[in-house]
Order: C-alpha cells, then sequence, then structure tokens
C-alpha cells in the first residue's frame, strides 16, 4: 500500500502523456509517410517549378537591356546584328541612358522583361541583373564589347557584375525579403504540423480511456503532454525535412546566392525561430487541441480543419501585412494579439537587432499558452466529462436554484 | 503532505470518502441532487441504483474528474482527489485501452498515471498477469486480446500501483458468470488487505452478496446510505406458517393482515410480518390451540425487498432492465 500520497507535478503527469503519444506516434507506420509527405510535395513542385520556368523561357526568354552611350548603343546593337546567326545569343533592346532610367528600376519593371542591363562603356562594361543571369551573359556581353569596339576578340574587355540581390545591395529590402520568408516558413510548418493536434483527444474518447486519464491527473496535465507530444514530433519533422533541405542547399549553394543576413545575425535568428515556431505551434495547438476536443467525431473534426486553416491564414495575413512598418499600428497588434505574435517577433528580429523585446514577448506568449491550456481543460471537464439523466424535470419545475 | 489541500475540522479519520450535499447540473438537467455519502476505511461499499440514476456522476465527483456545483466531498481528507491520486485505483464503466500498445506497457502506463515508474509499473505488471493467468499476452498488443482479457488488463492496471481506495464504475457489466465470479473474489480479497472499494451497481444481488454498506440512489438522490442489514431490517421479516386445521381459537392470536393460502399439498399456509414482540408468544398459542403447526420459516428481507420499499417500484422495474434507465 503507497504511503507517499504527495501529487504526481503537473510536468511529469504532462510527461506520461507525451511519453505515450510520442511513442505511440514515431513508431507508427503512418509516421514514415508524414515524413515523406512535404518532400513529395517538395519533388512535385521542384518539377512543377523547372517545367514552368523552361515554358516561360521558351515563351519570352529575358532581354538585355543596353544602356550605353548613343554611339556604345549602336556599335554594340550592330556586333549583336553580325553575330546572332552565328553563335548563341541573349535578345538586346537599346535603352536610352537618359529619361531617368535606371538599372534597379528597369529590372524591377513588371511590364518589360529584362534579365540584365548593361551600363558603362565598351572598354568597361557594367552588367546589372541577378547573380545567376549576369554570370551567365557576362562572356557574351564581352564578346559583342569587344566587337562593338575594336572589331576583334583579343580585346575583351572586362565585364563589370553587379548583382542586384546580395547582402550588401540593399540592407533593409534584404531584411524584410528574410522576415518575410521566415514568416512564410513559420506559416508552413505550422499549418503543415498544427493541424495534427485537432484530432489529438479523438483516440482518447473514442477509446474511452479519457476517463482514466481524467480521473489520474489533472486535464491541464493531458493537454500539456499531448502539445508537447506533437511539438517533440514536429522537431523530428523539421529535423529531417531541415536535413533533406540543407543538403540539397549545400550541394547548389552558388544557384541560391548570398542570403540576406537578418538583424540579429544566423545563429541567434535561427535559436530564435525555432522558439517562435514552438511557440506558434504551442499557440495555436492549444486553441485546436480544445476545438477538436470538443468534437465529439472524427467527421466532426474533419469538418473544423478547414475553418481551422483559416484562421492560420488570417494569423499569416495580418503578421506579413504588418511586418513592412515596424512599430506601427498594425504591427503592434500583430505582436501583441497571441496567437500572430511568434509571426510578427519573428519578423522584428529578422529587421532589428533589438533582443530585450524578445524577452518580453516570449514570457507574453507563454502566458497565453497557460492561458489557453487551462481554458480547453476547463471547458473539456465542463462540456464534455459529463454523465447523468435523472431529475431532469424536477430541475426545471425547481429552478435549478437550490440552497 | 503540507502542500496538499486537507481539511481535517470535521474530518472523521474512520472515513475514505465523506461527501456532504452534493449536486451536479448538467445545462437544464439536475443530475445529483444532494448526495451525502459515507464510506468506512475498509469497507465494501455498494452503489446501488438504476441506469440513470445519478451513480457515474457522483463517482466522477467523487474522484475529482468534475467538481460538484454545491457539497463538499473529501477523500481521505481531502477535498481535491487529484492531490492524493497515487491512493486511488478507478475503472470506470466505458472501459478501454489503447489498441497498439503492449499489455505490460498498458498496465505500466496506467501506474505511471499514478505516479508509479514506468519500469516498476511494468515488472508488477508481469507479475500481476502471471498471476491472473495471462503469462502468454504479456507482449501482446491490446487489439490482440479478446474482449475479457483486455478487461482484466484494465483492472490490473487499475491495482498495479496498490491503491487504497480502488473505485469501480459498474465493474460486473460486460463479464461472463465465470467473470464476474473472479472479480467477486478479486473485490473480497482487496478488502481483506485493507483496500476500501467502492462500485457501482444496477444488479443487487452483487451488491447484496459483497457490500458492507450501500448507498441507494434513484433520480440523483440517495434516499438510503448505511449498512445492507439496516436496510433489509426496514422491511420486517415474512413468517410463513403451515398449519394442518385451517380454524379455531388460535385465529385470534394470528396478525389481522395475515394473508391465508387455499390448502396446498396437506396444509393451511399463512404469511404475515413478524409480529413486534417475537414469534415466541404466538408459537405458544398455536400449540395451545392445537393448530397442527406443520412448519414454519422466517424469511427475511432481501436487499431487492429493501431497495423497492425505499426507491419505489418505478426505480425497482429500472434495475430490471438496466437498458431503459430511470424514468425522470
Amino acid at each position: 500500500m503507497s504511503a507517499d500520497a504527495s501529487r504526481l507535478p503537473l510536468w511529469r503527469a504532462a510527461l506520461v502523456i507525451a511519453r505515450r503519444d510520442f511513442g505511440a506516434i514515431l513508431f507508427s507506420k503512418a509516421f514514415l509517410f508524414f515524413l515523406l509527405g512535404p518532400v513529395f510535395f517538395a519533388a512535385i513542385s521542384f518539377a512543377a517549378g523547372a517545367l514552368g520556368a523552361k515554358a516561360v523561357e521558351s515563351a519570352a526568354p529575358p532581354k538585355l537591356a543596353v544602356m550605353l552611350d548613343d554611339a556604345g548603343s549602336s556599335a554594340f546593337v550592330a556586333a549583336h546584328e553580325r553575330l546572332k546567326d552565328s553563335i548563341s545569343l541573349p535578345g538586346i533592346e537599346r535603352v536610352p541612358a537618359t529619361g531617368g532610367n535606371a538599372p534597379a528600376a528597369l529590372l524591377g519593371d513588371g511590364s518589360r522583361n529584362f534579365g540584365a542591363v548593361l551600363t558603362g562603356t565598351l572598354e568597361r562594361p557594367e552588367l546589372t541583373g541577378t547573380p545567376e543571369r549576369i554570370e551567365s551573359w557576362r562572356g557574351e556581353v564581352a564578346l559583342l564589347s569587344a566587337q562593338a569596339g575594336s572589331g576583334g576578340a583579343a580585346a575583351m574587355p572586362e565585364v563589370a557584375l553587379k548583382p542586384t540581390r546580395s547582402s550588401v545591395a540593399n540592407t533593409r529590402s534584404s531584411q524584410t525579403a528574410t522576415a518575410t520568408g521566415a514568416i512564410t516558413l513559420l506559416f508552413l510548418l505550422t499549418m503543415l504540423l498544427a493541424g495534427m493536434v485537432l484530432s489529438n483527444l479523438v483516440e482518447e474518447k473514442a477509446n474511452k480511456i479519457i476517463e482514466i486519464l481524467a480521473a489520474a491527473i489533472p486535464m491541464d496535465a493531458v493537454f500539456y503532454g499531448k502539445l508537447f507530444a506533437m511539438l517533440a514530433v514536429s522537431f523530428v519533422g523539421i529535423a529531417v525535412w531541415g536535413s533533406i533541405g540543407a543538403v540539397i542547399f549545400a550541394l547548389g549553394k552558388s544557384a541560391f546566392g548570398p542570403l540576406p543576413e537578418p538583424a540579429v545575425g544566423w545563429p541567434l535568428f535561427t535559436a530564435l525561430f525555432v522558439i517562435y515556431f514552438a511557440m506558434a505551434y504551442l499557440l495555436i495547438g492549444s486553441v485546436f487541441l480544445t476545438i477538436g476536443s470538443m468534437a465529439p467525431t472524427v467527421r466532426d473534426v474533419q469538418t473544423l480543419s478547414m475553418p481551422a486553416t483559416i484562421l492560420q491564414l488570417a494569423v499569416f495575413f495580418l503578421a506579413t501585412y504588418s511586418m513592412s512598418d515596424p512599430g506601427s499600428g498594425p504591427e503592434i497588434f500583430a505582436v501583441l494579439f497571441p496567437v500572430s505574435s511568434p509571426y510578427a517577433m519573428v519578423a522584428r528580429a529578422a529587421q532589428s537587432p533589438v533582443l530585450w523585446t524578445h524577452v518580453l514577448a516570449l514570457a507574453w506568449q507563454i502566458l497565453w499558452v497557460a492561458i489557453f491550456v487551462k481554458t480547453g481543460a476547463t471547458l473539456f471537464r465542463r462540456k464534455v466529462m459529463k454523465s447523468g439523466k435523472a431529475g431532469g424535470k424536477r430541475a426545471k419545475r425547481r429552478g435549478l436554484v437550490r440552497r | 503532505m503540507d502542500a496538499m489541500s486537507r481539511n481535517d475540522d470535521q474530518y472523521n479519520s474512520a472515513l475514505a470518502i465523506e461527501a456532504r450535499g452534493l449536486v451536479k447540473r448538467f445545462d437544464d438537467t439536475l443530475a445529483v441532487d444532494g448526495v451525502d455519502i459515507s464510506v468506512p476505511e475498509g469497507a465494501i461499499y455498494g452503489i446501488l441504483g438504476p441506469n440513470g440514476a445519478g451513480k457515474t456522476t457522483t463517482l466522477r465527483m467523487l474522484l475529482g474528474i468534475i467538481d460538484p456545483d454545491e457539497g463538499v466531498r473529501r477523500v481521505f481528507g481531502h477535498d481535491r482527489p487529484h492531490e492524493i491520486a497515487k491512493w486511488i485505483g478507478y475503472l470506470p464503466e466505458e472501459r478501454g485501452l489503447y489498441p497498439a500498445m503492449k499489455c505490460d506497457e498498458a498496465i505500466a502506463f496506467m501506474g505511471a498515471l499514478r505516479g508509479l515508474s514506468l519500469d516498476e509499473g511494468r515488472r508488477r505488471g508481469r507479475e500481476l498477469m502471471e498471476g491472473h493467468g495471462l503469462s502468454h499476452a504479456i507482449d501482446r498488443q491490446i487489439r490482440q486480446l479478446s474482449k475479457g482479457m483486455a478487461q482484466t488488463v484494465q483492472l490490473l492496471g487499475t491495482l498495479v500501483h496498490r491503491p487504497r481506495l480502488v473505485v469501480f464504475d459498474e465493474p460486473f457489466s460486460g463479464l461472463d458468470a465465470i467473470n464476474q465470479g473472479k472479480l467477486e473474489v478479486m473485490i473480497r480479497e482487496l478488502a481483506d488487505s485493507g483496500t476500501t472499494v467502492i462500485f457501482s451497481t444496477h444488479v443487487i444481488h452483487h451488491a447484496e452478496r459483497l457490500c458492507n454498506d450501500v448507498a441507494i440512489i434513484a433520480g440523483g438522490r440517495v434516499p438510503y446510505a448505511g449498512s445492507v442489514d439496516a436496510a433489509r431490517d426496514r422491511i420486517p421479516a415474512q413468517v410463513r406458517l403451515e398449519t394442518h386445521r385451517a380454524d379455531g381459537d388460535w385465529r385470534t392470536a394470528l396478525p389481522a393482515d395475515a394473508r391465508h393460502d387455499a390448502k396446498q399439498g396437506g396444509g393451511h399456509f399463512w404469511y404475515f410480518p413478524m409480529p413486534d414482540g417475537g414469534i415466541e408468544a404466538l408459537l405458544r398459542r398455536l400449540i395451545d390451540g392445537e393448530a397442527g403447526i406443520l412448519s414454519l420459516s422466517i424469511e427475511r428481507a432481501g436487499l431487492h425487498d429493501a431497495f423497492v420499499e425505499i426507491a419505489g417500484e418505478a426505480a425497482a422495474r429500472a434495475m430490471q432492465d438496466p437498458a431503459a434507465g430511470e424514468p425522470a
């Protein structure tokens, strides 16, 4: 007979649940499909992207904008005319060097299909464009410049490359790009993984195990255990997918170009991303777990998955809309609104080196996880764990008041 | 112990469970209406009533699964049962286990929920299964077991942490006669080892055979709580008398409401409640009056009779037909 009645701490009770759930999911056959799902998705996306790119290139290949002085441009165009039937050359279009035209503006003009812009002189040509594009056209530009200048290949000039996507090009826009990318990745991961939480209590309800759990440990511990088990499962998935992604990145590093540095630096940004993913997961997961726990059947859970996805989309759009203007009303709202807070804060980490705000935000988010779990557990106990029909008429007659 | 919510004032240490005025409403339904229960430590205590009477809701409140809207409950003196979860074992009416779990893991998991380490839970689980003739199934998954075996595994999981109090909700439902017998033996063994056992049932015979005390629950109320003997004593014993003669001066000694059955196989039968002063004086009058006593038996009221007397015919009928439940 047990003499020690001291209560099982909440964390230990949650650990019992988490350990069971984690093991049950990890060692199930379905987990392999879970891991392979995004890989298949990425492979299909890659194939579709490659096909799309090929189609775009064959339909309208990008042109080289020639923005030299009048004489230089004429000579360059003439050289292009002479050589275009002999060797493969990109299409060109003459653009006046005056009139406010700037290489960046030309490249960003969606109505014109320029892959790169040639400036400078025939002796010292400068090529502006994406790293891949200017690298691939470098030789052709040098040859045409030489042909246009002296009429011989022996005096091929050195082409100065000006990549438009680099860490030094535009810090602000680069960091915004990093923020957007981080929010998008956070959204994709949360959407892929948090939806699983919706159906997390269905097994316990279907197998009648829930009452054993509810009698032994607080319902909060059941909720925490399930949330952290699914978070751990998510980390396993992310580790696998991340490893595959890292290998792909390492193999094709040159093609990706330099990654824009976030304001807090890559190591801290990576750590914050992982932490904010965990918080985003726990916040949205605790809401989903509560909603799912109220659903009486698997079919109801499936029906609920669409509004749950819409909620995630709304959070994503709020964070994306507000992040371009840090400190604005919408951005502060996104920081304070619990489920969008991790998204908004990861965007801040990309754009601002200030760190103390992250400490506050994390404390705020942890508080809301606790509130959501407590509310969910209380609702579950009140709404789901009930039985008995006796005395109904008498209760109505007595106005439900008993003193 | 200091951190726990023990309310020592007015707590009777001889009681495993003490509940006063428990009330529970679900929306506009009053499921439990002022239930009082006192369960002595070491007793086998039955909560007896038809389906829908409020048995499960009462047990759930006692265990802390749900909180009462009104009233207080104390388990071993604590008003928050989760704080002494290690002392309690619970087998709910709707039984279930994780189908993919192996048997020893399932038992260990249930023990872990009550504070037992997983290693110790597995060790005890194997011992318990061997002790119940299930050693061949230790490494099987729950889904591979028969329903009876799975129920036994869950029962063992309920007991693996060696609780001081075991609560069974309708433990006999779904069991065949052999397994019902085994469970009765197990309940007696638990009580013999000092464990308090509470179970709910709508089968009066189980309560009558096993329980020291019962609470009769009907319509969310407890019209009777006390010993089985006291419940039976609420109805006077019935005297069944067989005489050779049909009439004589001795007839005036019989109670006025004595029922007479026509002669059956050589005797006249008389049925009447046991007189307040006992049977001896009546017997003397019958012998002196030469009634010709052929047989005499005194039949004590059963728990079923007591139930009908206490809870009413409608509740008793609902007990016979559990699927119908109790009319509200």
